[in-house]
């Protein structure tokens, strides 16, 4: 079955690579280039999952997970964060505020395809 | 000053009186015992002239009161201005022997009374002798521990419970003059001074909340009850303050030592200005976030490119976009990484303990040492001796001793030299030696890397970690000059910024040591009562003077210059004091820079009276105003209360009303004649702060002198001060 993905991200660089990666997943995707923008499409098309950076302009990538997380209807919304903050606080954060997976860059894009997969076949 | 007396009324009138009843009674007398016949020639013949009768009598009332007049003087006004000095003298020594003048009864009593003060004065120096010797041990343990706390390089304030300052240091005396918002003209004298309070600087509430906490520490017996705050200043400066209390000491049991017990009596602040550190570690802060998180994000393109790029098949277009990721994001990376090396240099270094030293100074001790620990020959040459460097000298030290032992075992030199430079923002210290001809250079730099050595000690330390903690480097370099060849060790060594040296001026106004501190204000305590009840001996005084363009302030003249000084604890603080020239932005006239010598010239780039109030209004903040003639200079402040919105509603003192309230049988209450019968010298008269400053010294001297009026409040000496002759005159 085909999941959809958004990927929101303000840094093209990154973008390029992952959208790459999930198209090859066999994914369909989309791409948010801020956090406004991300919540927007979010909530107009829940995707099964959300990559999720968390510096973003607009709405930060916490923020988003946070508005996510407070709507019922999106409670199926897997959100994925990407971060380059590794401090442990962040990562209590983002745990804190419902993210179900939390990456700190750089990660190995091959982790990332396989923790997405486990993810879209765990139903909960 | 000629003004009516009336005794001299109350005579004229009495012999007047007199006068007049001799004629009636005579006349009656001689009317009863003539003939009714009679009567009619004596109408006839005295006839209109009964008004000449009368003139006579009057005219004889001039010759009269002429007497009356001499007699008052010689008797009455003589002996009682007599009384007046004598007085004066009893606690006074300065003011000199009586002057015998008047009549002879009168001369002798200033003779014996003369004696009797000699003996007074004898009395009086015996007695504060013995006080003297009492009180100088004390004195000389409060002069030794505030002279250490001048030399402390921490500001250093103590304060007692209600937040008024009983001693404060030089260090604390710069760093409040950069606080304060008016440096140029109060120099941070409105600030800080002797019973001054700190809440002026420090926010009442971080203090109460500090002390509390000190206190609760105190009452459960911690050893050390000290707390720490950081505040920022009104002028956006960022002070970090150590708080540490002053606890009572009393009397301990048998070995008498005293007892420290937790009742506080006040407390001490250490205040430390931490702006510059604060910027230096958000800076740190800064590039350790770009260093990390920046480069994450970098990395995490670039990986997820390559990963991407791995795949074999991959077409042509996205395996050039992705190429270009990676190119693009290792160009910002190298850039990144360019950056913060230029800054880290300086921000990130270790922090090791530097301390900021003078080339000249760690020059004189290296060869001091070369000579004494090698038995070398060393000297200098070509040293900046002025140069700050920021060094730990002690390893230093050790580090050159090290090079310069190897050198003398390896190479045999005999002769180094030392040279001290500034090269592109650092210290260049060479070691530098004449090498050998016949076997050339064997110096080598491993030297640097082997644990250094000093006589027969060897440190865990080397070269090149000395260096480390400097952020410096070490190599070896060969010159020729004059066809002279030699070589060198160099040292790059970090630069300090150069240290604040402050004009003498700006402490030292007079021989004496500068008054910071003062420790009987820790007995005192918050008045609870109005300050028209406080005994005139406790009150805080802001003395001063105005300097104007004329005597006619409402008629457009202008002050040019006002100079003050604060009397705390009965004492002048000759230290904390205002002097200030003012732009009075018109015309000095020359008749008045015959008496105050200030010409159009020295006013000229003064600040002008908005600016220079406001500062004014500051240092007199909860003192009691005084002035000579006050009622002169406040008008002029009071006229500029439309201008600079200040209202100088402080209570105010003139020392011209109290003195003719002391001495009410004096001609003259002039400045001049005032500081004369004290014995006092004024220097520069006709300055504001040589005015205001021997105002002063005036009513240091008066308050006793009012006391034996029975005047002690302020209250009281305002309201008599009133009821005095001058006061009647309108200003």
């Amino acid at each position: 079955m085909k999941s959809r993905i958004l990927i929101a991200d303000d840094e093209p660089n990154i973008v390029i690579s992952l959208e790459y990666l999930m198209r090859r997943e066999g994914h369909e995707v989309s791409v948010a280039r801020d956090g406004d923008e991300a919540l927007e499409m979010i909530q107009r098309e829940p995707p099964d999952l959300v990559l999720l950076d968390a510096m973003m302009p607009g709405k930060s990538g916490f923020e988003v997970c946070q508005a996510v997380r407070d709507d019922q209807r999106l409670a199926k919304v897997k959100i994925v964060m990407l971060t380059a903050k590794g401090r442990e606080t962040d990562m209590a954060k983002g745990k804190a505020l419902g993210v179900d997976a939390y990456i700190v860059k750089p990660f190995s894009t091959r982790d990332l395809a396989e923790k997405v997969r486990s993810m879209l076949a765990d139903p909960a | 000053m000629n003004r009516f007396d009336w005794r001299l009324a109350v005579g004229v009138a009495v012999v007047g009186a007199a006068c007049l009843l001799w004629l009636v009674v005579a006349g009656a007398l001689l009317w009863a015992v003539l003939d009714p016949a009679d009567w009619h020639t004596v109408i006839e013949a005295l006839g209109g002239r009964g008004g000449l009768l009368l003139f006579l009598w009057a005219g004889s009332l001039i010759p009269v009161a002429g007497l009356l007049r001499y007699l008052i003087a010689h008797y009455v006004r003589a002996p009682a201005r007599l009384a007046e000095e004598a007085r004066l003298r009893m606690n006074n020594e300065k003011a000199g022997p009586l002057k015998l003048r008047g009549s002879r009864e009168n001369q002798r009593l200033a003779e014996l009374l003369n004696g009797l003060l000699e003996k007074q004065y004898a009395l009086q120096a015996e007695m504060a002798d013995r006080v003297r010797e009492a009180s100088r041990q004390t004195e000389l343990e409060k002069s030794r521990l505030a002279a250490l706390m001048s030399e402390l390089t921490k500001s250093v304030v103590v304060c007692n419970l209600d937040g008024r300052i009983l001693l404060y240091n030089n260090r604390a005396r710069i760093q409040f003059r950069r606080l304060s918002r008016a440096p140029g003209v109060a120099g941070g004298a409105e600030l800080m001074g002797l019973g001054r309070s700190i809440y002026t600087v420090l926010d009442r509430r971080l203090v109460q909340h500090a002390l509390e906490n000190v206190q609760r520490r105190l009452n459960r017996g911690a050893g050390a009850p000290s707390a720490q705050f950081v505040t920022t200043t009104p002028s956006g400066k960022l002070l970090r303050v150590q708080m540490t209390p002053v606890r009572q000491v009393e009397a301990g049991g048998q070995d008498d030592a005293p007892r420290s017990i937790a009742e506080m009596t006040g407390f001490v602040l250490l205040i430390e200005n931490i702006t510059d550190d604060m910027q230096a570690d958000s800076e740190k802060d800064r590039l350790l976030t770009s260093l990390t998180e920046g480069s994450r994000a970098a990395l995490a393109n670039t990986r997820a490119a390559i990963e991407v790029l791995e795949y074999p098949d991959i077409e042509e277009p996205m395996r050039e976009r992705l190429l270009g990721v990676i190119r693009e994001e290792i160009q910002s990376l190298s850039e990144r990484i360019g950056e913060v090396q230029l800054t880290t240099s300086k921000a990130l270094r270790s922090r090791w303990p530097l301390e900021d030293m003078l080339a000249g100074d760690l020059i004189e001790v290296a060869i001091k040492r070369l000579r004494s620990e090698l038995g070398l020959h060393a000297q200098h040459e070509n040293v900046d001796e002025a140069l700050w460097l920021k060094v730990e000298s002690f390893t230093l030290l050790q580090a050159l001793l090290h090079l310069a032992a190897r050198l003398k075992e390896h190479c045999g030199v005999r002769s180094l030299a030392l040279r001290l430079n500034e090269n592109e923002g650092r210290a260049c210290l060479d070691l530098m030696w004449t090498p050998d001809q016949s076997d050339g250079n064997k110096a080598e730099l491993g030297w640097d890397m082997e644990p250094i050595r000093v006589g027969r000690e060897t440190l865990s330390l080397t070269v090149h970690d000395v260096l480390e903690r400097h952020g410096g480097e070490c190599w070896i370099e060969q010159e020729v000059e004059d066809q002279r060849h030699r070589c060198f060790f160099r040292l790059l060594l970090p630069l300090a910024t150069p240290q604040e040296e402050l004009p003498t001026a700006t402490f030292m106004r007079h021989e004496s040591r500068p008054e910071y501190y003062d420790f009987d204000l820790f007995q005192s305590s918050a008045r609870s009562e109005s300050l028209d009840d406080c005994p005139l001996g406790e009150l805080v005084y802001t003395v001063f003077d105005t300097e104007t363009t004329g005597l006619n302030p409402a008629g457009g003249d202008e002050i040019i210059q006002i100079g003050a000084v604060r009397i705390v604890n009965g004492k002048v603080l000759r230290h904390e004091y205002f002097d200030q020239l003012v732009d009075p932005r018109r015309l000095i006239p020359p008749a008045g820079i015959q008496i105050h010598g200030i010409t159009p010239d020295m006013v000229r780039g003064q600040p002008t009276i908005d600016e220079v109030l406001p500062a004014f209004h500051s240092f007199c903040a909860d003192t009691v105003l005084v002035a000579h003639n006050a009622a002169f200079d406040m008008r002029c402040l009071e006229l500029k209360e439309k201008q600079t919105g200040l209202k100088f509603d402080h209570p105010v003192l003139d020392t011209l009303l109290l003195s003719a309230l002391v001495h009410e049988n004096q001609d003259s209450h002039r400045l001049e004649v005032i500081a004369e019968r004290f014995g006092l010298t004024i220097i520069g008269r006709h300055t504001a702060i040589g005015d205001a400053m021997v105002t002063a010294e005036i009513l240091v001297q008066l308050i006793p002198l009012l006391a034996e009026k029975g005047v002690h409040t302020l209250g009281q000496a305002r309201q008599a001060a009133q009821q005095t002759y001058y006061a009647r005159i309108n200003y």
